[in-house]
Formats: structure tokens, C-alpha cells, sequence
């Protein structure tokens, strides 16, 4: 009886230490044309549309090359801690990732938890010619490039656009506004609380708000960082927060600083708002007609001009990259490279993903089923757009915090507070952050 | 082999909870000890270096952990307070027979089941102030509606309700629970006395349910403290940082800026005000012997 009870305390020691072990599943011969037949990676991606979109192709990957892909998925907002603490471990057994190049790129690169894609691409053998690196968009390549490595495959781009509704602008005899001005007039003539019907909504939470505040500082002739230095302490910068707070405040929905997209996209949805300004790649459940009441009365247009001209956002929110960590690199490159071949990207492209490669773009019929003028304006707004949204350094989400934090005080108080000062504290912050990570200061 | 056992029998049964114990328990309560002396960040690209108290010296020089001590306060005390009067009534009402007892028991248990960041989710599509089923009661009663989880003023109340809504219930277990507990006989005296209903109530059942409710306090206070899944569903801290309390702010510094440092010294604070709070509740009791 002893004996069992020692034998029972040990094995309940042991079941409570002891983690789980998998064992590696038998190899099949090897076929010349599947030189990775057999090995199984895995995939961890972002809850996005263009995740839906790729999912079920998955499946044809594995038949072609014999890899088995494990994939997961997560809310991005949980993304990267998952990433984070995997990889801080160092027993991570993620082989390709989904990132946000201008959010964790610096993060992630300082930490070489990226593996550096440029061997790859100039090997003839890995990367074949007709896979085409050349093909992606040059700004798209950029944002995935830091100190001449590339570190990530961009897969989709997206820039600030406006949605209106056509129904409500026709009736009140409007155009689409051109300019911020414009905007803020139709915005006034819309708002309609009586009706239940707002002006205009973009995002107003803290954290959120950063990125689609950034087109209005642009257009009003600001930044965010100049050579190196936080420059959110201007004249014009002061103006477009004072803007910003205005529009958002008198002829924006209530509650409008605890929304990011999600709940200015139910409000438009709903039909409770006439003008919305964020992201291209939010079109798809505005047009859907069982989740939107306003299906056909959606029309869209570039965002309006300021002082400084219109200056949206045209960003790349998300590339594939590999991670420096796998064991399986040379799988992981070819899953990769699949996911953004020309074939996967332009069955995309046909599904209304906003993909960043040129070619594409260039086949007018993968567009057809785009809503009427859609594509037109997501084309120009890449051209008049810069290819950041937020500052560009690597205490990101700290710098957003500070600066969201005036953009909610500007939007409470209607942009009537006494901006000036919160922005040159916000500043000085921000630079305190550069310079603790080493960045800039030149 | 039989002999070693039996000399050394004490240790060997308690040995799997002792170890539990230590590795899940003790050691990641020591280790956060040991990160929060340290500047270890993934900004700074994984060096660790031992800094002393550094860490805790720029907690106190910064207004936002100050705001989210009050702001943690606020919340629990609020939602605690509301949570214990409710409960206590609650109980007192279960304690009596009715038709339906069983039914009101039952459905008075749901919202402690279920998942708290549907709640979040639900209790948000309730709150939003154009859509939401909040302000359309407001407004079909002909009141002001309010902005709700966007108001600095309300974030706090509306959370805390939502708090209230899923809690009051485990408070009204527990003195439930303890009113079955108490002896006859005091009651009889009373009733012999010709004492009222409320003075019965007054002088007697509620003296002698004081260790209860203050054990289901103590135990919700410790949570309430910890409060972190549905203030970060539906306000993530905001507006601003209204309702940013020490667990949303060390979630922030750990894992939005990545310091770990930083924000196992908050943790630290965190513990601290709730072990102390614990004690400090326990020490009350022992001097007025209730």
C-alpha cells in the first residue's frame, strides 16, 4: 500500500512538472519537385479580411508542396503581445508571422526576432524571377525596409478615405467635400441629433485615434517627427488638433472618444452617421447587405485638402514575415512567398483586398466587382499620400498614448482647451521616449 | 525503501501541493519582485541590467500611477459598497419562504457565470450612446442621455454597474450562507421580548452576520481591486485615462510599451495596496471584535 501511495506522490509530482512532448510525425520518400514534403509549420496570423480570404486556399499549398501549415489567428490587438512573449522566451516554434511593419518593425527588428528576408530574395534558387520582388509597390517595399534589410513580405496597403452617404449629401444638395472646410460645412449641415443622425465620426479613443488624426495633421501642413525630433509643438499642428476636436465635438455622434473603428463602423452601418473617415480596407461590411443598412447609398472620395494640401495616409498595415527563430526557415519562406505570388494576390485583389502589388492592381478585371468608384480613389489616394500614419519610432504605443491623450481633450472641450501647452508636454515626452531608445535627437 | 517512507512520510504526501505551490504560486510572485529592480524592456532590445529602485522612483514622479491608485480606489469602493448593501438585502430577502424561491436563486446566479468579456461586449452595445438600449430608455422617459463610457464623469459609475450587476450575487451567497448559520435562540429571545421586525434585524441579525459579510467584503475587494477584463473590453482606460485603474496601467506598460520593469513595479503597488487593504480590514476586526 505504501508502495502505491509513494508511487501515486511521485507520478502527481511529475504529471505537475513534466510539460507536454509531441513526437515528429513519419517522413514520406523524398520527391525532388517537394524538397519540404513532410514538415509542418506554423502560422500566426491577425483576425483580418484578408486572413478570411487566404484561409480556405491554404489547403492547395499543402497539396503543391507536400507542408503542412498550422495556422491560428488572433485579434491584433492580442497579436503581439502573443508574438512578444513567445519570442522574449526564445522557445517560440512560430515560422511565419503576420506583423504590423510601421507598429512593432523597429520593436521587432531591434530584438532580430525577424529573419532578414534579403538573402532570400537575391538567391535565385529560393526566389525565383517571376515571383517578382519588384512588382510590389515602392512605398510598400519601404515600409518593410529598415537599414537596407527587408524583414517582411508586404501583403495589403490601405489608405485614410472618406465614406459619405450619397442619399443624405444629395438631399441637402452637397458634393463630396474637396477640402476641410468643406468637409467641416457638410458635416455641420448634416448633423442632425434631433434625428439621430451625426455630422461626421472618426476614431476618438485614445490609443486609436492617432492614425487617422494623422492625414488632418498632414494636410494641415504638420508631423509628427521632424529629423529625429518630436515637432507636435507648432502653429499648424495646434490648428489641426483645434480641428479635429471641433468637427468631432459639434457635429460628431456621442461618445465619439471611446470609438475606434469598430464602433464608428455600426454607426455608419446603422445609418447614424453621414460621413466617416478612416482605413480603405473597412469597405467590405459597409457594402454588405446584410450587415449594413446603407449598402447602396455608400459612395467614397479622397480625403479632403488642408492648408498643406490633402496628405492622407497610404500605409502598409500588414506584411508576413519569417521568423528568425524557426526551424524550418526555408518552409516558411516558401509559405510566404506563396502567400503573396501573384495568383494568391490577385484572387485577393478579386475579393476587394487592397493587395500591395502592382500587377494586380493593373488587371482591370480582378477590380470589377469593387464598389462603383472605389478603386479610383484608393488609387489616387496612393498617390497623393505619405506612407506613415504615426510616428515612426520604437516606443510607438507609449508616443500614441501621449498624443491621443491631447486629441481626446481637444475633442471634449471642442478644441476650445488650451491646447498649446498639453502639446508642448506631449512633446517633450515624446522626445524623452526618442531618446531613451536612442532614436534621433540629431 | 518502506523505511525511508514511513520516516519520512510527512513531507512526501504534502510534497505535490508544497511544490504546486512554489512554482506557481511563490515563484512568479518572487520573480516579479526580482523584474521590477530591473530595466528589462523589449525596446530596449532585451538587456537586462539591475537598477535598483529606479523603477518605483518614476512611478511616484508620474501623475498617471497616481491617477490610477484614485482611480482603483474609486472603483472598488463604489462598486464594492453598492455590491455589500445590495447582497445583504438580497440575502435577507432569500432567506425568507416564497413561492419562486428557487427560480430567483437560480436566475440571481447567472451573471456570475458567465464570461466576462461578453459581458464587456454586451454591457458596451448597452452603453453606446446612440444605438445602445441605455440612452433609448433615457430618452423614451423624456431624460438627458448621457455619453456613458465616454463621459469622464460617468465611466467609472457605468463600469462599476456593470461590476455590481455581475458581483452583488457572490456577496448574497456568502451571507446567505452565514444566515443559515446563526443560532436559534437569540431569535426566540427575541420574539419572547416582543422585539420588532427591525429591531430584531438591527440588534441582532445584523451583529451577528458582521464576520460574514465582512469575510465576502474582504474576499470581493481583493477582486474589485484586480478589476481588469471588463474595464479593458470596454474603455481600455478611457476617455483619456478616466478610468485607467493600476491593473489596465500596468497592462499597458507591460504589454502595449513592452517595459517590464516598469510595469512589474506597478504590479508590486498593486499588491501591496491589496494585501494591505486585506490586512488592514482584518486588523479592524480584531480591535472591535466583530
Amino acid at each position: 500500500m505504501r508502495k502505491v501511495c509513494l508511487l501515486l506522490a511521485v507520478v502527481m509530482t511529475l504529471v505537475l512538472i513534466a510539460g507536454c512532448g509531441g513526437g515528429e510525425p513519419a517522413k514520406p520518400a523524398a520527391d525532388p519537385a517537394k524538397p519540404f514534403a513532410g514538415k509542418t509549420i506554423r502560422f500566426v496570423a491577425a483576425n483580418h479580411n484578408w486572413t478570411d480570404v487566404i484561409k480556405p486556399l491554404i489547403p492547395e499549398f499543402e497539396k503543391q508542396t507536400g507542408i503542412k501549415v498550422n495556422m491560428e489567428s488572433y485579434e491584433e490587438q492580442q497579436l503581439t503581445p502573443k508574438l512578444t512573449t513567445e519570442f522574449t522566451s526564445n522557445a517560440s516554434t512560430i515560422d511565419v508571422f503576420m506583423t504590423r511593419p510601421l507598429q512593432e518593425g523597429r520593436l521587432f527588428s531591434k530584438n532580430k526576432w525577424y529573419e532578414n528576408l534579403s538573402p532570400y530574395l537575391a538567391d535565385a534558387k529560393k526566389t525565383p524571377a517571376e515571383w517578382d520582388w519588384k512588382d510590389f509597390k515602392k512605398s510598400a517595399i519601404d515600409a518593410v525596409t529598415l537599414e537596407g534589410t527587408v524583414y517582411a513580405v508586404p501583403v495589403v496597403t490601405e489608405g485614410e478615405i472618406v465614406y459619405y452617404r450619397k442619399d443624405l449629401f444629395e438631399k441637402a444638395g452637397l458634393k463630396a467635400p474637396t477640402t476641410l472646410e468643406e468637409l467641416e460645412e457638410a458635416a455641420k449641415k448634416l448633423h442632425d441629433p434631433a434625428n439621430g443622425i451625426a455630422g461626421v465620426v472618426v476614431r476618438g479613443q485614445r490609443n486609436p485615434s492617432v492614425t487617422q488624426f494623422s492625414g488632418f495633421l498632414f494636410s494641415f501642413g504638420a508631423d509628427f517627427l521632424k529629423n529625429g525630433r518630436c515637432v507636435l509643438d507648432t502653429p499648424e499642428s495646434l490648428k489641426a488638433f483645434q480641428y479635429y476636436g471641433r468637427i468631432l465635438k459639434n457635429y460628431g455622434p456621442m461618445g465619439v472618444t471611446n470609438m475606434s473603428w469598430p464602433q464608428a463602423q455600426a454607426l455608419f452601418q446603422s445609418g447614424k452617421v453621414a460621413i466617416w473617415i478612416d482605413a480603405s480596407t473597412l469597405v467590405g461590411p459597409l457594402m454588405d447587405k446584410e450587415k449594413s443598412a446603407v449598402y447602396d447609398k455608400v459612395a467614397f472620395t479622397t480625403f479632403p485638402a488642408g492648408p498643406a494640401g490633402a496628405k492622407p495616409y497610404d500605409v502598409v498595415p500588414w506584411a508576413l514575415a519569417v521568423a528568425a527563430q524557426s526551424k524550418n526557415k526555408d518552409a516558411a519562406w516558401e509559405f510566404a512567398k506563396w502567400l503573396t505570388s501573384k495568383d494568391i494576390m490577385n484572387k485577393a485583389i478579386a475579393k476587394q483586398q487592397t493587395v500591395a502589388r502592382n500587377s494586380s492592381w493593373a488587371d482591370k478585371e480582378a477590380t470589377k466587382n469593387w464598389p462603383a468608384g472605389f478603386a479610383e480613389v484608393v488609387a489616387k489616394t496612393g498617390q497623393i499620400s505619405l506612407s506613415y500614419d504615426r510616428p515612426l519610432m520604437t516606443a510607438v504605443v507609449e508616443a500614441r498614448d501621449v498624443i491621443g491623450d491631447v486629441i481626446v481633450k481637444s475633442i471634449e472641450t471642442g478644441g476650445t482647451a488650451d491646447l498649446a501647452p498639453m502639446l508642448k508636454d506631449a512633446t517633450i515626452k515624446v522626445n524623452e521616449m526618442l531618446a531613451k531608445n536612442n532614436e534621433g535627437g540629431k | 525503501m518502506n523505511r525511508f517512507i514511513e520516516r519520512n512520510i510527512v513531507w512526501i504526501f504534502p510534497l505535490p501541493a508544497a511544490l504546486f505551490i512554489l512554482l506557481m504560486m511563490a515563484f512568479p510572485v518572487l520573480y516579479t519582485f526580482w523584474v521590477s529592480f530591473t530595466d528589462w524592456s523589449v525596446a530596449s532590445g532585451g538587456n537586462v541590467h539591475f537598477i535598483g529602485l529606479k523603477n518605483y522612483y518614476d512611478l511616484l514622479n508620474n501623475p498617471r500611477f497616481f491617477n490610477a491608485v484614485k482611480m482603483t480606489f474609486y472603483f472598488t469602493i463604489l462598486a464594492v459598497g453598492v455590491e455589500t448593501v445590495l447582497g445583504v438585502i438580497i440575502a435577507l430577502i432569500l432567506n425568507r419562504e416564497f413561492w419562486g424561491k428557487g427560480i430567483a436563486k437560480t436566475i440571481l446566479l447567472l451573471p456570475m457565470v458567465a464570461t466576462p468579456v461578453a459581458i464587456g461586449l454586451a454591457w458596451t452595445l448597452f452603453y453606446e450612446p446612440t444605438i445602445g438600449l441605455a440612452n433609448y430608455t433615457l430618452r423614451s422617459l423624456g431624460l438627458q442621455a448621457s455619453s456613458w463610457l465616454a463621459s469622464r464623469d460617468m465611466v467609472v459609475p457605468a463600469l462599476a454597474i456593470v461590476d455590481i450587476w455581475e458581483w452583488t450575487p457572490m456577496i448574497a451567497l456568502i451571507v446567505l450562507a452565514g444566515l443559515a448559520s446563526l443560532p436559534v435562540e437569540p431569535f426566540e429571545a427575541a420574539k419572547v421580548d416582543g422585539a420588532s421586525a427591525f429591531q430584531t434585524l438591527r440588534y441582532i441579525t445584523l451583529p451577528l452576520l458582521y464576520p460574514t459579510i465582512l469575510v465576502a467584503v474582504v474576499l470581493r475587494s481583493i477582486d474589485a481591486f484586480k478589476t481588469f477584463d471588463i474595464i479593458y473590453t470596454m474603455t481600455a482606460g478611457g476617455p483619456g485615462f478616466a478610468s485607467e485603474t493600476l491593473n489596465i496601467y500596468a497592462y499597458s506598460l507591460g504589454f502595449g510599451y513592452f517595459n517590464f520593469g516598469a510595469a512589474s513595479s506597478a504590479l508590486v503597488a498593486l499588491l501591496a495596496i491589496v494585501l494591505g487593504s486585506s490586512l488592514l480590514t482584518l486588523w479592524v476586526r480584531k480591535t472591535w471584535e466583530i
